[in-house]
This record gives C-alpha cells, sequence and structure tokens, in this order.
C-alpha cells in the first residue's frame, strides 16, 4: 500500500509531523495513533513501518510490550480495574464482576458487539481513594456499587467519555502532613535565580552538601550523580525525571505532579544548568495520563516566563528544554535503564549495567536520572543552601520523604515526615487501629510487623520510595503476598530466564497454597525459587520478586501453615475437580462418581 | 593449586585455575580461549553478549553475575564449576524445559541442540517443574524452513543475526513476561512472508530446534550428531553435519 493510499495517514501524518518521524519516539506515536483509533490497527503499522523504516515486527514487539497499547480491537470502552492489595481490601473484584454481570461479559473478553473490554491492572496509583479504574486510560477513583451501574448505564448508552459525570473523575490530593517541602511556598523561577546568582558548580556544592539521596527507594548520592554525570564526557548530557511511579500503593508523585510541578520542573532545570544539558524528558507513566494536559501547560506557562528555552533567565548560553514523554503500562520502565529504553522508543527491557546511566545513558549520551520529588527537594536546596537541608532528618538521611499512606487507616493520603519518624508515629497521625503489618516501599520493599513499628524510615533503617500500606488484624498476610507475586509476574519484562519463568512458577506455586494443595514440599520449593531468583535474575524486579514471600514467611508464618494441608505433596492438578463438570453434567454425585483420595474437598 | 599473591594485570582465576585475558574480554571469551567450558545458550562467540538466559551465571569476587556480560578483571576470583551454581544452572535449564514444549525423543535437533546438550552436561534428570504446556502454532508457510515456536527458549541469537548479519530484521521478541515470544516479521506473521533464506545467518543460529531446515530431517541419524560424538562441555560450538 502506497503512503497516499493508506487511510490511516490522516491521523498518522499529523503525529509524526509532530516529533519528526523520530524513530525514537515511537512509543509515543503508538500511543497517540492508539489514542485516535482504541487500538493499533495493522494497516497503521505498515504506514508507520514505511515512514519510520523500521521493520513492523519491531513494532509489534514494542507495541506489545506495554500492557495499555493494543494490537487487536479491545472494544470502544476498555474498563481497567486498579488490582493493587489495597484495591482488593475494598472490594475491587465484587465491582469488577458487578460491572460485568450487568454488562454480560466476561473478564478479559471484548464483549461480542465490541462494546467493550473489562480487565484488572497494575496499581494505578490511586490507593488513598480507590477502588479505582481507568477507562479508555482516564481514571475514575472511589468505586461503590452505584457509580459501577451508573458507569454500567453510560456504556450502555454509548455516551462519550467527556460527557461522563466530571464528579467521576475527580481526583483528590489528600494531603495530610506537610512540612519542608509541601509546606514551601515555591515561588516559579526563585531556585534557578538562586543558582545563577550562587553559580552552578557552587550550586552542585550546596546539592552535595545538602547530602540529598535519590527518593526513588536506591538512595543514590543526589550531588555525586550530577558531578558525575557533568564529568562524563559526550556529546550531549540528558536529564530524566522519572515519573514512572509504578510502585504498588505509591501515588505522592502524582500529587507532587498535580501541584508541585513548577517545583519539580525547576529542580530539572538546575540539574541541566549543572550538568550542561539543553534537554531533559519527563517520563509519565500512562495511567497518568490525565495529568498530561496540565503538565503541558506549565511547561508553556515556564517558557512565557523565561524559565524554560534559550537564555533562560536573561542568562546567555543557559538552554534548557523540557519534554513529556507518556509510559503505557509498564512497571518496569521505573527502572532508570528500562526507562531509558523506552525514552528512546524501545520496549522497557533493562540494560546490562555497567555502564551506568551516568555515562551511557538515554542516546548512549550522559544522562542523570532522578525521581519527581528529588527535583522538587533539590530546588528547595538551591533555594536555601544545602547546610539547611542537611540539618533536617538524620545524619545519614537528609531532609524529609513523601509518604504514600493506604490501607486500613483513617486518614489515607500524603504524609510529609523528616527522616528518621518511627512507623508506629506514622501509624498515630495516619488513625491506625489494630495494625498487624505495614508494607514499606511496595512489594518490592519490606514487610514490618507489628514488634518492629519503632524502626525507622530511613536509608539507615527503612528505606523507601514511598509506599506505606497498612494491614489490620483482619487481614491474611498470605493474600497480601500472593497479590504482590501475581503482579511481579505480570510486570516481569521477559529478558531473563529467572524472572520471565521463576515469577509465573511463584504465583503458581503461591495459587496451589490458596486452593488448598499445599505440603512442606512446596513450602521447600518456595523457598529454594527465592533463592534462584535472587542471586540469578538481571534486575532488581527479579531480585526483588520473592521479598514480600521471603518476609510474610518469616513474619506471619501461620498465615503459610493454615495453608498446608497435607503433610505429603499433592500435585497442583486435581483430578476429582477436574470431574467436577462431567458431574454437573450426568446429575451424579455420589461416591461412584469420584475418585477415592485422603482429603474430600467437595 | 597455590596462587603467590602478586598482582597479574592479566590474569583471573577460574576455579582455581589461571585464567590469561585481554583488557574488554568477558569472563566466558577468556575461559572459552584458554579451553574452560561454562555452560552457555544465549552466548555465542559470534554475536554480542546478551546476558539473558543466566546458565553462565558464575560467581565473581562472591557475587553471582552473567559471564557473558561480566569483564574479566585482574585478579578476579571466579567459581563456575560448583555444587551451587550447578544446582542453579540446572534449575534455570528446567524452567526453559517447563516454559516450551520439549520432546527430545521427536525432535529433528536432539543431538545437536544446545539446551539438550547442555541438561546432559548439567546432569539434568527431570524437568522438576510443573510445565506451561503452552499452545504454540508452527509455521510450515516457508518452502525451506520450519518454524515450531515450541521449543523457542527465547535467546534471541536468531533476532540478533537476521539484525545484524543478514540485514533483514525477520524475526524480533513480542510480549512480555511468561507470554514473551518470537515473532516474524510480516503482516500475517508467517515466514513464507519474508525474505528468510537458507542463506542467512538466521537460518544457522537457533540453539534448539525452532528453525528446522524442511527435506534434510534425520539424514543423520540420532546417536551420531555433534553432541552425540562429543559432549557440549568439550565441544561447545560444533561445526555441525548437516548444517
Amino acid at each position: 500500500m502506497t503512503r497516499q493510499m493508506n487511510t490511516h495517514a490522516a491521523y498518522l501524518d499529523p503525529i509524526l509531523n509532530h516529533c519528526q518521524c523520530n524513530v525514537h519516539d515511537l512509543l509515543q506515536i503508538l500511543r497517540q495513533a492508539q489514542e485516535h483509533y482504541g487500538y493499533i490497527h495493522p494497516d497503521a503499522i505498515d504506514y508507520l513501518s514505511e515512514v519510520l523504516a523500521l521493520p513492523r515486527a519491531k513494532i509489534e514487539g514494542v507495541a506489545s510490550f506495554y500492557s495499555l497499547l493494543y494490537l487487536k480491537p479491545h472494544g470502544e470502552y476498555r474498563v481497567l480495574f486498579s488490582d493493587n492489595i489495597t484495591d482488593r481490601m475494598l472490594g475491587n473484584i465484587d465491582l469488577m464482576n458487578s460491572l460485568c454481570s450487568q454488562l454480560w461479559v466476561e473478564p478479559g473478553k471484548v464483549s461480542e458487539d465490541g462494546l467493550l473490554w473489562v480487565n484488572t491492572t497494575s496499581c494505578t496509583g490511586m490507593c488513598d481513594q480507590g477502588p479505582a479504574l481507568l477507562v479508555n486510560n482516564i481514571a475514575i477513583n472511589r468505586l461503590t456499587a452505584e457509580r459501577v451501574s451508573a458507569i454500567c448505564e453510560l456504556i450502555r448508552e454509548r455516551v462519550p467519555l467527556p460527557s461522563w459525570p466530571a464528579e467521576f473523575f475527580a481526583i483528590e490530593n489528600n494531603i495530610r502532613r506537610k512540612d519542608i517541602l509541601l509546606n514551601s511556598d515555591f515561588e516559579s523561577g526563585s531556585a534557578l535565580a538562586a543558582m545563577l546568582q550562587r553559580g552552578a558548580l557552587e550550586t552542585l556544592q550546596e546539592v552535595k552538601i545538602s547530602k540529598l539521596r535519590g527518593r526513588g527507594g536506591a538512595g543514590f548520592s543526589t550531588g555525586s550523580k550530577w558531578e558525575f554525570c557533568r564529568a562524563a564526557a559526550g556529546e550531549q548530557h540528558y536529564v530524566v525525571c522519572n515519573a514512572d511511579e509504578g510502585e504498588p500503593g505509591t501515588f505522592k508523585d502524582r500529587v507532587l505532579l498535580n501541584s508541585y510541578a513548577d517545583m519539580m520542573f525547576e529542580g530539572m532545570t538546575l540539574c541541566g544548568h549543572i550538568i550542561d544539558a539543553k534537554k531533559g524528558f519527563l517520563y509519565l507513566r500512562g495511567e497518568y495520563r490525565y495529568l498530561l494536559d496540565h503538565l503541558q501547560a506549565v511547561l508553556q506557562r515556564r517558557r512565557q516566563q523565561g524559565l524554560l528555552g534559550s537564555n533562560i533567565l536573561g542568562h546567555a548560553g543557559f538552554d534548557f528544554d523540557i519534554e513529556i514523554h507518556l509510559g503505557a503500562g509498564a512497571y518496569i520502565c521505573g527502572e532508570e535503564s528500562a526507562l531509558i529504553e523506552s525514552l528512546e522508543g524501545k520496549r522497557g527491557t533493562p540494560r546490562n549495567r555497567p555502564p551506568y546511566p551516568v555515562t551511557c545513558g538515554y542516546l548512549n549520551q550522559p544522562t542523570v536520572v532522578n525521581n519527581v520529588e528529588t527535583f522538587a527537594a533539590a530546588s528547595l536546596v538551591a533555594l536555601h543552601g544545602g547546610a539547611w537541608y542537611a540539618g533536617i532528618g538524620t545524619e545519614i538521611s537528609s531532609g524529609t520523604k513523601i509518604l504514600s499512606v493506604s490501607g486500613d487507616c483513617e486518614r489515607p493520603g500524603l504524609y510529609e515526615f523528616p527522616f528518621g519518624v518511627t512507623v508506629a508515629e506514622v501509624l498515630a497521625d495516619c488513625g491506625a487501629r489494630n495494625t498487624q503489618a505495614v508494607q514499606v516501599s511496595g512489594p518490592s520493599g519490606v514487610c514490618v510487623a507489628a514488634n518492629e513499628f519503632d524502626r525507622r524510615i530511613g536509608f539507615e533503617d527503612i528505606p523507601t520510595a514511598g509506599a506505606f500500606m497498612v494491614f489490620n488484624q483482619s487481614r491474611d498476610m498470605f493474600e497480601v503476598a500472593r497479590n504482590f507475586v501475581q503482579f511481579f509476574a505480570h510486570e516481569s519484562c521477559g529478558f531473563c530466564t529467572p524472572c520471565r519463568v521463576g515469577t509465573s512458577l511463584l504465583g503458581n506455586m503461591m495459587n496451589k497454597l490458596a486452593q488448598g494443595h499445599g505440603s512442606p514440599y512446596d513450602f521447600a520449593e518456595i523457598e529454594k525459587l527465592n533463592v534462584l531468583l535472587q542471586s540469578t535474575s538481571h534486575c532488581g524486579l527479579g531480585q526483588s520478586a520473592c521479598n514480600p514471600v521471603l518476609d510474610t514467611i518469616a513474619k506471619f508464618r501461620p498465615a503459610y501453615d493454615q495453608r498446608m494441608m497435607h503433610t505429603e505433596f499433592v500435585p497442583a492438578f486435581d483430578l476429582d475437580h477436574a470431574l467436577s463438570q462431567a458431574r454437573r453434567m450426568t446429575g451424579r454425585d455420589d461416591t461412584g462418581a469420584h475418585l477415592e483420595r485422603d482429603h474430600d474437598t467437595r | 593449586m597455590t596462587q603467590d599473591n602478586i598482582s597479574n594485570p592479566t590474569t583471573f582465576m577460574l576455579d582455581n585455575k589461571i585464567i590469561p585475558f585481554s583488557e574488554g574480554q568477558t569472563i566466558i571469551q577468556a575461559a572459552m580461549a584458554a579451553g574452560e567450558y561454562i555452560p552457555h545458550l544465549c552466548y555465542n562467540p559470534e554475536f554480542k553478549p546478551h546476558g539473558s538466559c543466566k546458565v553462565c551465571t558464575v560467581k565473581a569476587n562472591g557475587r553471582q553475575a552473567a559471564s557473558c556480560t561480566q569483564l574479566a578483571q585482574a585478579d578476579m576470583v571466579v567459581e563456575s564449576n560448583t555444587q551451587q551454581i550447578n544446582d542453579e544452572r540446572r534449575a534455570l535449564l528446567q524452567m526453559l524445559f517447563v516454559e516450551g514444549n520439549h520432546f527430545c525423543p521427536s525432535c529433528e535437533k536432539s543431538g545437536n541442540c544446545e539446551l539438550q546438550a547442555t541438561a546432559y552436561a548439567l546432569e539434568m534428570m527431570s524437568p522438576h517443574f510443573d510445565h506451561f504446556s503452552p499452545n504454540r502454532p508452527l509455521d510450515a508457510s516457508h518452502p525451506e524452513y520450519l518454524l515450531d515456536f515450541n521449543r523457542c527458549i527465547l535467546c534471541s541469537l536468531c533476532v540478533r543475526a537476521s539484525r545484524d548479519v543478514d540485514g533483514k530484521n525477520v524475526f524480533a521478541l513480542s510480549e512480555r513476561g511468561i507470554k514473551t515470544q518470537l515473532i516474524v516479521n510480516a503482516k500475517s506473521g508467517k515466514l513464507g512472508d519474508t525474505d528468510f533464506s537458507d542463506q542467512d545467518k538466521a537460518a544457522h543460529v537457533c540453539p534448539v530446534g525452532v528453525i528446522i531446515k524442511k527435506r534434510v530431517g534425520f539424514t543423520i541419524p540420532i546417536g551420531e550428531r555433534a553432541f552425540d560424538v562429543n559432549p557440549i562441555s568439550v565441544s561447545p560450538h560444533p561445526v555441525k553435519k548437516g548444517a
């Protein structure tokens, strides 16, 4: 098919022209193409393949990697229920089943009339106001039976999304405790002016003095990272802000992006001047698509204010601008090298490291990748100085940390505390009662039991990217771990054998226990698999996929013991259960219609 | 073996053997040059290391790493042929066996298959884990070649060969996680609709039995094939007869 003849050219050409047919924008092109059509049409791939000179298998390979992109029709309405454990605790599965039965669809299958598709998705970052869903990638929160019924009616009547009630799409900030960052009356441009007055190198020195550490969880020194990158040789340097907030239970970046975007963009701009970068990227998770227009508007205003673009604040040669890239449903892209691959329009597979992004990042050029909160904090450091910042928090963990509190508590939302706060203090502040456990820093973090609530949030004790999920005594910690294991299996990129196969095996083993077929043998198998995943996986996802299981086995052993129904090994496949359909068809349920077995689990 | 503690900038220790290396060589490259076998599947000396199968995992200075991507360093102490590491490698092989559908007795690649040969080398006696038994249709659309995706271990050697050597991009990986699969660069998804040919490097790099040449099956009887003659630990990359 020639270029002119392709019927998809009408909507693809403006998208392609906007990015000047840059193959590194492939993911952005695919995402926008889908917004026009609801899925990526095979003929559209023909056209993109021709114009971008990319093999179609490569385009299909990229598109199919991301769970929010579709290569086949997925219905006019694509309804994805957030399936974090906090959504589960608020009854998301019942609500999804209710929606499915009202609209006569099965989860995971497009309805026969092509009207809708219903499924679950990984945490959408709305844990403080769940249960949540995405409809055509736009967030709806605080689901109730009434709201679900109203959604069914709107879908049945084919009401276009912009005409749905506005309150469905309302998203709260839920800021419960403010400290230096959330309390700051930050004026856009003030930190840049402070830097220009002080000098770039001197400002870098202040960042080092502040002892600011990365807020994405790993806690690398921000000053050192910027210094290494500045010193690294390259044709261009790049600044990347990681707003791929995919760790289940984390939602603080959403609020920062919504209400503190200037502070973050200013931090990126500071970094750009210090490492001599001309370009920055904000990598925004696809689930936060609704924030895109707002963020673009902030960038546009900052350009008008002379805070982005050429000769920033009149300073000759200070040129820097920021582009927003959207993800499309891949937790792994929160890993910095996978994020860079994704920015380059590829599958989000973590790279072999070293080299690290500071020397070999975006387009193999020196690149700083920092979290949203890190850049916002850097603005405060530039404004108030490193010593001021280092004086807050603890010796090893300076400054404050914003926690995303959700689960069993009266006041879920954002809590900013100086580092060093104890788990118990946070629990008291958020109104948690009869707390059994707290999962700090999401599934890849640690599960803290009641006897450890005097432990402190900080790099010296419990490092965290921000998630703080509370479980009271009524919760089954085995089910918590099982939810997290399924999350990892769903989000594994599939590159390395141990993670690709191991996370699914682990998920199946946990399912086997949940179905009552567990024995000490399975328990030993789970422990062996944990060791293998930790030692041989390619990146942190596989290495930490077992953490929730190891933690809950160590701290909540009875939750597992009660599932050891058998003393000897029992296969996961239950032959007697497999015969149940035949029994129903023949109307028999006598002993002769059952296989002889030790435990009758009819 | 005793080791004098004089720092040598060009050697490292592999299981108590001194292995010379040159700047920029990975552990597996140096080891293989010295005639030492480290089990591997996605690594092929003709291609840039990939590091995905993890079968070549070793313990380098106490830390586990893929020896195909880990650069050799002076005086590094590398453990490879140990009970713990071989147990882990065996578990990784078992994962590859249960992930796909591998029926060695009826497979035309038997005896020339690196997965099978490595499993023999590591004395893998059973698949151990529950089979996933995926449903993966064959592609017999090409006049000269058959694709049996059931045996794919996602090493991506064919992807790399077709892209980097043949300049054709016939293959790519799609989906992710346990659903990751090899796809073919055609709208129909069929190999017959691509420019793939017997002359392609990609036609001859598959370590397992996915890319199978038609009409020559079993011309060399099982029992006389490459790894039937020499175990993979002795001859990891033999020139396979009939290839």
